[in-house]
């Protein structure tokens, strides 16, 4: 037991290496940030412009839904940190990271916002545009209110484990919790730091994660129970 | 006073793909008229009527509103003239994320240009008129089918149309339900709005209606007034159709 304790919770090791968790916490949570405001905001955007079904349009956010879902974050990351410099273009490794992982979320978010817009009722569109309201202003004040709320739920889901992949920046050496942790390990030779790092994750994510069962029992009850 | 009429359907077609679905459809109905058309389900009815403000495009022909050929024009003209012709459907289609006040606003403000004021005090007297100013503050999903339909009707009228299309307004409802809309409808047409009806309620056509269309196989193959059609009609499919849902 003392055993276990002094490796995994060393406190003289905790109090070294607290500041760099902490602003290793501080590095994620502005990625972390910067990513689920651009994701879902392009992810909107491309969801509504696709409801105008103008098809070249539509092939081209299809194309890029099903790429960006299908790749693995991983290779783009190193695909842009590594490969983009022989094309003389260099980018800082939290740039990539945040690039990366918006354009995942946008992916993931454009058809999850489409599938909220797609089961929304062809009456309701009817409604507002029989009422003089056209296509646009029927898109902005009766259908996208109901599709973002269709899709808080599975949104919810997709933003924990999205940001959750801020971890990935400590392959190209952005100072987030991770890299910070293994850093500390390699210099300390003790698991305490990667003990800290499932804690900060821990008091990072937990939150999110009530946000989603809130939001998900919300949408449970709002069915009629 | 002008004689023309308030709405003049001309030579429709509309094709769906290759099936011909209205075939040559023409029909007048004038200031403060009610016609109530009836026919077999798929006979075009339910296209008919959303060719009149162009939810479906028409093939060909001429819709003429108050004398204006709502064919041509702009989109903005379009949706000037969609705000001019109300639309009930048979699944009331109320915004389910708005109170009932929103829901009869929304247009006012965002399509009309009203003020917040000017939209509100609209949609009081529509919702009075109804007998559901108490609902105003209500959600969608808290009312009874009649009630929401009843809504949906008071969200047209706020918008000062000069015609109102019924597309089976109480098909969707409980039997009990049914009275409420009908007698909303019936207030309308005392107090002169023109109205095209599609329904079933026979009764209702009886007692309201100016003049009974009956359609099928899209097109028009008689009309009179409702004592003719009901009581002597002249074509065979006319009869047949009311033997079967008289029955
Ligand atoms: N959007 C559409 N696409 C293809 N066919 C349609 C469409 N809407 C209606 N139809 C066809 O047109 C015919 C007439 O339909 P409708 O106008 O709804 O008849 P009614 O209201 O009299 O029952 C039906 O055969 C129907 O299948
Ligand atoms: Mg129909």
């Amino acid at each position: 037991m003392q055993n276990f304790l002094q490796t995994f919770f060393n406190t003289k090791v905790m109090a070294q290496y607290l500041p760099d968790i902490l602003s290793g916490m501080l590095v994620a949570i502005w990625i972390g940030l910067a990513v689920v405001v651009a994701g879902i905001a392009g992810g909107l955007a491309l969801a509504c412009l696709r409801t105008y079904r103008i098809r070249a349009c539509n092939v081209f956010i299809i194309c890029f839904a099903d790429i960006f879902r299908a790749l693995p974050p991983l290779v783009l990351i190193l695909l842009l940190y590594f490969g983009l410099p022989g094309a003389g273009i260099r980018l800082s490794g939290p740039m990539v990271l945040f690039i990366v992982l918006a354009l995942t979320l946008a992916a993931f978010a454009e058809e999850i916002f489409w599938a909220g817009f797609a089961s929304i009722e062809k009456g309701q569109w009817e409604a507002g545009i029989s009422t003089g309201l056209g296509f646009s202003r029927t898109l902005i004040y009766v259908a996208l209110p109901q599709a973002v709320r269709l899709a808080m739920p599975p949104l919810v889901n997709r933003v924990l484990a999205i940001t959750k992949m801020t971890a990935l920046g400590s392959v190209i050496g952005v100072s987030e919790i991770l890299s910070a942790a293994t850093t500390a390990q390699s210099f300390s030779g003790s698991a305490t730091p990667l003990s800290m790092a499932a804690i900060a994750y821990l008091i990072l994510f937990l939150p999110l994660v009530f946000v989603a069962r809130m939001v998900e029992r919300r949408q449970d009850m709002r069915r009629g129970r | 006073m002008n004689n023309r009429p308030m709405l003049e359907i001309v030579s429709l077609q509309k094709r769906f793909g290759e099936n011909l679905i209205l075939r040559d459809i023409n029909l007048k109905v004038a200031r403060g008229e009610l016609v109530f058309i009836i026919g077999p389900s798929g006979s075009g009815k339910s296209t008919m009527l959303r060719c009149c403000n162009r939810l479906e495009e028409p093939s060909e022909g001429d819709i003429i509103l108050d004398g204006r050929n709502i064919m041509s024009g702009t989109s903005r003209d379009l949706d000037q003239m969609r705000l001019k012709v109300g639309m009930v459907f048979q699944g009331f289609h109320l915004y389910p994320h708005m109170s009932v006040l929103k829901n009869v606003t929304l247009a006012q403000r965002k399509a009309l240009g009203r003020s917040a004021d000017e939209a509100n005090a609209r949609a009081m007297d529509m919702l009075d008129r109804v007998g559901l100013a108490e609902k105003a503050n209500a959600m969608p999903s808290e009312l009874s089918g009649g009630q929401q339909q009843r809504v949906a009707i008071a969200r047209s009228l706020a918008l000062d149309p000069l015609v109102m299309l019924f597309d089976e307004p109480t098909s969707a409802l409980d039997p009990e339900l049914v009275g409420s809309v009908l007698a909303v409808m019936k207030d309308l047409k005392s107090k002169g709005m023109t109205m095209l009806v599609v329904s079933h309620e026979m009764e209702f056509a009886r007692e309201t209606a100016d003049r009974v269309v009956f359609m099928d196989g899209g097109v028009i193959v008689e009309e009179g007034a409702p004592e003719e059609i009901f009581g002597a009609p002249k074509a065979d499919r006319t009869r047949a159709f009311l033997s079967r849902v008289r029955r």
